[in-house]
């Protein structure tokens, strides 16, 4: 055996071990990014939907917001026009957390129709472009 | 000042468009006279951006409000050292900056290193014309000038966002800027190359240092927003594997593996085609991450506000693709090797490995980012994948990559020996296992954390065997003394050794990422005199004394400053101080949210990194979260070290000509040998 194909050999062995760590990668921590309404239309089609790991992208509506900072827990709603849906979060918010931000919220839906998160990013567009004045 | 400045934007897209043209025409047609045309119109159009740019400043420093840009990013209390910053603040001052840095790095590479290459020179100048005239285009056409004005003048601007005011935050994006904009010039002269047809070794000599600084400059950047993300943003870590941080990430990867392949190609003529498409590639990847990050495309925390600036990028990314690859394809019979692999136990074979991982490692990153788009695309529902696919991915190849650090440099070119092997190998395999077997015994079980700091003893005692060798030979040769002779031969041989400096760095990396294995956390809600306690991964037990808050204004802000007494198992060590500010305007009125200042405690075993979360309304009651980041210092000490090997290989000195017979000169040798 020359060493060209060795090499082909060890190469497909790199390549092999690169595309199973990236496809166990993805089976394993691959989450759904939904909107709510993709949401409410899973759960209607899909009752086992429930429960299962995912990130909802949404804008947290204004005034929905209470903190109770003694325990530590967040409590809003959150929508994107159409579907509604309330959060509770424990732990500390980010910085740019507020009403009315973008927020992706990652944890389970629960069938008392409530996402229990358990991180709760805001993106924002003011981290480098400034928040227009009210 | 504004009207000049746009004016000179205009200037600049001719300048731009005439230069491309007529490098192009002028090589492609031999005319002498287009060909200095398109090399002064880089000069003429890097003239026209500085100008601008210093028209920008004076609106920023007069703070002229009347200009949107200089509204929206600063305000009359901005400090003075954030108020030049401003210029890359935001989307439209960025891209100015991207365009003018991109002309003054054009001009220095015509007037510095292309006249040793004179066919490339007019091709080199066009390319530069270009890029530059695309990035002042997206400004001009994509509703992206910075001088617009506003219909009416505010009293006071919007001022710059409290995050974007830490020092980290004024050298991290220029210095991450530089290097993608410098890859520009490598591209440029792998462009001239095809289009010349000159593909001899001639151009790779002229781009290696370009390619070194670009790489350079990405290093530090990426280091420094490392830095900036772990003491600003108070999450706790310096890495989320988010969609900015891995477009940084990707060219870097490419280029490390460009720098290694590169040497395959000088001393044996393989891998031509291979060294062309890295550089395509990077390239490529640089203007990835900038439309990733201005396009809004992909939901990062970092990203510019969506804007329609995304869409001139992919449309730029997607026709500098067609036309390069194009290009590339119908100039491959050119490109045929000289030499055959010929064992696998030679040095070609594990730098072939090591561009395997690389561009393995760089795949997976790119496939994770762009994932959300691909599923949907593919199943209709976006499916994100986060940190855990990284991790699982990346830690294995990264290992395997670390491996491969010690082991290159210990085989012989060609083909080496069984006594060979034994010879090179005692020493630094020895060192590695003895390392394992004393971290097993001591207790540690974390696989990945035991493998590296394993494998990093390694790749150390690789180093300080090469060092040594070196530094003996020199000693009984010249009868230097050893500290005369180690710097000797660090000045003889700089990329050699140098590159031994940067694999240290890399190896000290290593063994601090293995150190956020064994992070503890915890969150308290205290009231002052109540006390939290942590247990620190080596054993000792912290406990955090919240001691009490306290209120006042600064310069622009409100602050509300909680202060904890840490001991370490009963004895007294430090105090922490962590703040919440509120940015004010001229006027008292709260701008931005409120935003956090970590406090941390730093020393070469571990951090201790408290964030106030907030304080219950009225009392001193106040939350915290604290954390324990073992060896995180040396993140930022392995950053170090890779910069300053970086800059030994890169020191100026030799001619070009003595490097290129050296090169040959290595092969004979090599050879004879046999």
């Amino acid at each position: 055996m020359n060493a060209g194909t060795k090499f082909a050999i060890g190469a497909t062995l790199i390549v092999g071990s690169v595309g199973y760590l990236m496809a166990s990668g993805v089976k394993k921590t691959g989450q759904y990014f939904l909107t709510p309404s993709e949401l409410s239309q899973k759960v209607a089609v899909d009752p086992s939907f429930y429960d299962v790991g995912m990130k909802v992208g949404a804008r947290v509506v204004p005034g929905s917001v209470t903190r109770d900072v003694a325990t530590q827990t967040l409590r809003f709603q959150v929508t994107d026009g159409s579907a509604h849906y309330p959060v509770v979060y424990r732990g500390l918010p980010p910085d740019t957390f507020t009403d009315s931000v973008e927020v992706v919220v990652e944890g389970r839906l629960q069938k008392d129709g409530v996402i229990y998160a358990t991180t709760v990013l805001a993106k924002c567009g003011s981290r480098y472009e400034a928040v227009p004045k009210a | 000042m504004t009207v000049l400045g746009s004016l000179c934007l205009w200037l600049a897209l001719l300048v731009g468009v005439w230069g491309a043209l007529a490098g192009l025409v002028g090589g492609l047609k031999g005319r002498r006279d287009l060909q200095r045309s398109a090399q002064h119109a880089v000069f003429a159009m890097c003239a026209a951006l500085l100008v601008a740019v210093f028209s920008l400043e004076w609106a920023l420093f007069k703070h002229d409000f009347n200009v949107e840009y200089v509204a929206a990013y600063t305000s009359q209390n901005l400090p003075i050292f954030y108020l030049w910053s401003a210029l890359y603040a935001g989307q439209k001052g960025s891209l100015l900056f991207w365009a003018t840095v991109l002309s003054v790095f054009g001009s220095l590479a015509l007037l510095f290193t292309a006249p040793r290459h004179r066919e490339l020179s007019p091709y080199v100048a066009g390319v530069v014309c270009a890029v530059t005239a695309f990035f002042v285009s997206v400004m001009l056409l994509g509703q992206a000038n910075p001088f617009e004005r506003l219909p009416f003048t505010p009293l006071d601007g919007n001022g710059l966002n409290p995050q974007l005011q830490n020092p980290g935050m004024v050298f991290h994006p220029p210095m991450l800027y530089l290097g993608y904009i410098s890859i520009t010039i490598p591209f440029a002269f792998a462009i001239a190359a095809l289009l010349s047809k000159k593909l001899d070794a001639d151009w790779l000599v002229a781009i290696r240092k370009w390619t070194l600084l670009s790489w350079l400059f990405l290093s530090v950047g990426i280091c420094l927003g490392m830095w900036w993300a772990y003491v600003e943003l108070g999450w706790g870590g310096y890495w989320a594997w988010d969609p900015v941080e891995n477009a940084s990430l990707l060219p870097w990867l490419t280029m490390t593996a460009f720098l290694h392949s590169v040497m395959i190609q000088e001393k044996r003529g393989m891998l031509k085609k291979w060294n062309l498409a890295l550089i395509i590639g990077s390239w490529l990847l640089s203007i990835f991450g900038t439309f990733i990050t201005r396009s809004g495309v992909i939901s990062s925390v970092h990203s510019f506000t969506q804007s329609n600036v995304g869409y001139f990028f992919l449309f730029f990314l997607i026709a500098a693709a067609v036309a390069s690859f194009a290009l590339y394809a119908t100039r491959l019979p050119l490109l045929a090797a000289e030499a055959k692999l010929e064992s696998m136990v030679s040095r070609e074979a594990t730098f072939l490995f090591n561009n395997l991982l690389f561009i393995g490692i760089a795949f997976s990153v790119l496939w994770g980012t762009l994932f959300p788009i691909l599923s949907e695309l593919v199943q209709g529902t976006k499916v994100t994948v986060g940190p855990p696919f990284f991790n699982q991915v990346n830690i294995p190849l990264g290992l395997a990559l670390l491996a491969l650090t010690g082991i290159g440099p210990l085989v012989a070119w060609r083909r080496a020996s069984i006594p060979n092997l034994r010879r090179q190998f005692a020493v630094p395999a020895t060192a590695g296992t003895f390392t394992w077997l004393v971290l097993l015994v001591a207790g540690m079980r974390d696989f990945y954390a035991l493998m590296a700091i394993g494998l990093g003893a390694f790749v150390a005692a690789t180093v300080v065997q090469e060092f040594a060798r070196g530094v003996r030979a020199r000693h009984r040769q010249y009868r230097e003394g050893y500290a005369l002779a180690l710097g000797r031969l660090l000045a003889g041989n700089r990329r050699r050794y140098g590159g031994y400096i940067v694999h240290t760095g890399i190896l000290i990396l290593f063994i601090a990422f293995a150190g956020m294995a064994f992070k503890t956390e915890m969150e308290a809600t205290l009231k002052p005199g109540e006390s939290a306690s942590l247990r620190s991964p080596y054993g000792w037990t912290y406990s955090f004394t919240h001691l009490g808050i306290s209120q006042y204004d600064a310069l622009n802000r409100q602050v509300t400053a909680a202060t904890v007494e840490v001991s370490r198992n009963g004895k007294k060590v430090g105090i922490l101080t962590t703040e919440k500010r509120q940015h004010v305007d001229g006027f008292g009125r709260p701008t931005f949210q409120p935003s956090t200042e970590v406090g941390i405690m730093s020393d070469l075993r571990e951090d201790l990194y408290g964030v106030l979360a907030g304080v219950v309304g009225g009392t001193e009651q106040a939350v915290f979260r604290f954390t324990i980041n073992p060896l995180v210092w040396w993140v930022w000490y392995g950053g170090m070290v890779v910069a300053l090997g970086g800059l030994i290989v890169m020191w100026p000195g030799g001619s070009p000509a003595v490097k290129r017979s050296q090169a040959g000169y290595a092969v004979r040798l090599v050879g004879e040998a046999k």
